[in-house]
């Protein structure tokens, strides 16, 4: 059956009229003509159907590359240039006696660029927010799975989390600090009671907001137990999944500066650089440690998170609003 | 589920399903009903000692008022739900439920939804992208292969989900209004498939409808449910022969009747 059809569907172009091309409207009329009449045979019915679905297809267009690259590009340099210009009005017209200049603060950057302090900051403190936040997700994800599955467990630990959610980094150092001493597993402590709530709370969310009906294609398919996780379950709430990691680096990376600030141990990091630069009163150092900070902020969400969570709802059509 | 779906189906013999019963069967319905609802006061019965048996290859078409409880019955026999009393007896094992929503995966492409059907029966890896591609052909659809759930219009989606339930490979088929979204042509292209895969694969079909001449064109018995609570109102045998066609007389001198009754349902719980 199947192979009759192909046939059909091959042969079927073939026995049109060799003429003009006809405006696919006009082709539905008359093949439509013709069934009412009552003469549909396979052939019939393929070109017929195949002119529906012409109809029924989307159009796509794409943009020009480069014009949507400088479209993306344009709002984040505008308002960089923005927050300069207000920046150099401010200091032009010595608006406050210590506020520094852009261009004091970028010789800041560049000359802990030059004398070799700033990479390894820059590293260390990466490096921290990075293992931190593998060891999170490693925490948070599976047991944000295990809370959906056990619901006595849920209720016990459910409030818990949004509550530790809900607590600010600083409030957490002294704990960890008293508890751990001054020293780097302090540091990851509070990184992990950041990030792992949040990533916990975001997975059980998006495993909630799976439409139910999926749930149940997939138990009418067999798809129970593990199969339905991996089959099913996983990839319904991937975009939650997306969502919660990426606020679990957010809530990572902020908790990681409260404590490199905070925590009395010399660690080197950036939180470092910004504790020199309170402690010797000098303002430009600090703006560039706030810089840099919010540098990477804005670079690990734009070059890895954004990216990842706008494939992720393309592919499943729900990216209208964010990506064109 | 599925195996206590499987459970009633006495030791496998040459008669097929439901052997050492007077009659086989596919589906089993015995004084089914079901209420939703946990509180007493705010307890709903949508369905009230249904029975109904279905012969294996029979196909059997389901109609009744909006909101009569057919869904929830099509829920019961795929076993997704369960009765508050009576039986649900599937001998041939898991049927394939087409949902009355196209309910495809959408991080999944058309072909890849039929796929992962073909997966969860059992098929060989090596298979699948064949027979996917098949049945794709086989409702029309031989370039959706690889788009988008939401890159289909709706018709094509409910189209690609009658591939995906033929793709479980069950003996059993039950389909919840399956073709309400489609146009009169493609609905006639579709009905005149189902017919031939159902002949041809020798499945059994429960199929929910509340097009009255649509139940007519496709199934050898028309049920009618009556509404709140849902029970088998009347039965039709449709005495003509396949193929039949929506406009032939026969379809349509039934249909009317059909109508007459299910308007009296309609207007009999209206007065209540
Ligand atoms: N999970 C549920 N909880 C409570 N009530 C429900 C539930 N599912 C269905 N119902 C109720 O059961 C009744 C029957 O619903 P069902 O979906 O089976 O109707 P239907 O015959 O399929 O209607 P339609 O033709 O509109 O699809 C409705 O009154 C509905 O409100
Ligand atoms: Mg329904």
């Amino acid at each position: 059956m199947p192979a009759t059809d192909t046939e059909d569907s091959r042969r079927g172009p073939r026995h049109e009229p060799s003429g003009f091309p006809e405006p696919p409207g006009q082709d539905i009329g008359r093949t439509a003509g013709r069934t009412a009449g009552g003469a549909g045979g396979p052939d019939d019915s393929d070109e017929m159907a195949s002119g529906l679905d012409a109809l029924e297809s989307p159009v796509s267009a794409t943009a020009a590359t480069s014009r949507r690259l400088l479209a993306k590009a344009a709002p984040p340099l505008a308002a960089v240039a923005l927050v300069l210009a207000l920046w150099q009005t401010a200091y032009a017209l010595n608006w406050s006696a210590t506020l520094p200049s852009p261009a004091a603060v970028w010789g800041e950057l560049a000359g802990a660029w030059s004398d070799g302090t700033l990479l390894p900051a820059l590293g260390h403190s990466l490096l921290r927010c990075l293992v931190g936040f593998a060891a999170s997700a490693a925490i948070g994800v599976p047991l944000g799975l295990l809370l959906t599955r056990m619901a006595p467990l849920r209720t016990v630990l459910g409030p818990i989390l949004s509550a530790v959610q809900s607590l600010p980094a600083a409030a957490l150092v002294p704990v960890a600090v008293i508890a751990l001493g001054n020293s780097e597993s302090a540091v990851y402590a509070v990184v992990l009671l950041g990030a792992v709530p949040s990533i916990a709370v975001g997975v059980t969310t998006a495993v909630d907001q799976i439409p139910p009906l999926l749930l149940r294609a997939g138990r009418s398919m067999g798809a129970g137990g593990l199969r339905g996780a991996v089959h099913i379950l996983v990839p319904a709430a991937l975009p939650g999944f997306v969502a919660a990691l990426r606020q679990g680096w957010t809530f990572g990376w902020r908790a990681l500066m409260t404590a490199e600030l905070i925590t009395a141990t010399p660690l080197p990091g950036i939180g470092r650089m910004l504790d020199a630069g309170r402690q010797g009163g000098e303002l430009s150092l600090v703006l560039a440690s706030v810089v840099l900070i919010l540098a990477v902020g804005v670079l690990v969400e734009s070059a890895l998170f954004s990216p990842v969570e706008r494939r992720v709802l393309r592919s499943r059509g729900l990216a209208s609003a964010a990506g064109r | 589920m599925s195996t206590e779906l499987a459970t009633p189906a006495p030791a496998p013999s040459v008669t097929g399903a439901g052997a050492g019963q007077a009659r086989p069967y596919a589906v089993r319905l015995d004084r089914v009903s079901k209420s939703f609802g946990s509180s007493p006061r705010a307890r709903q019965q949508v369905l009230d000692g249904i029975g109904l048996t279905v012969a294996p290859g029979e196909f059997v078409c389901l109609l009744g008022a909006s909101g009569c409880g057919k869904s929830t019955l099509l829920n019961l026999v795929a076993g997704l739900d369960h009765p508050t009393s009576g039986e649900v007896r599937v001998p041939h094992g898991r049927p394939a439920l087409m949902f009355q929503d196209h309910a495809l995966f959408p991080w999944l492409s058309a072909g890849r939804n039929v796929e992962l059907a073909l997966k969860l029966a059992g098929v060989p890896r090596a298979e699948r992208r064949g027979r996917a591609e098949e049945l794709l052909r086989l409702v029309r659809l031989p370039d959706a292969y690889g788009k988008r759930v939401h890159q289909l219009s709706g018709g094509m989606r409910q189209r690609v989900a009658l591939a995906r339930s033929l793709a479980q490979g069950s003996r059993v088929l039950l389909m919840d209004e399956p073709f309400a979204a489609l146009d009169a042509i493609t609905r006639d292209l579709l009905h005149e498939e189902l017919t031939r895969v159902w002949r041809e694969r020798e499945l059994t079909v429960l199929f929910v409808t509340h097009n009255v001449r649509e139940a007519v064109r496709l199934g050898q018995r028309v049920v009618l449910l009556s509404s709140r609570p849902g029970r088998v109102a009347r039965e039709w045998d449709v005495d003509l022969p396949y193929p039949r066609r929506i406009e032939d007389s026969g379809v349509t001198s039934l249909a009317r009747e059909i109508t007459g009754h299910l308007h009296e349902e309609i207007v009999r719980h209206a007065r209540h």
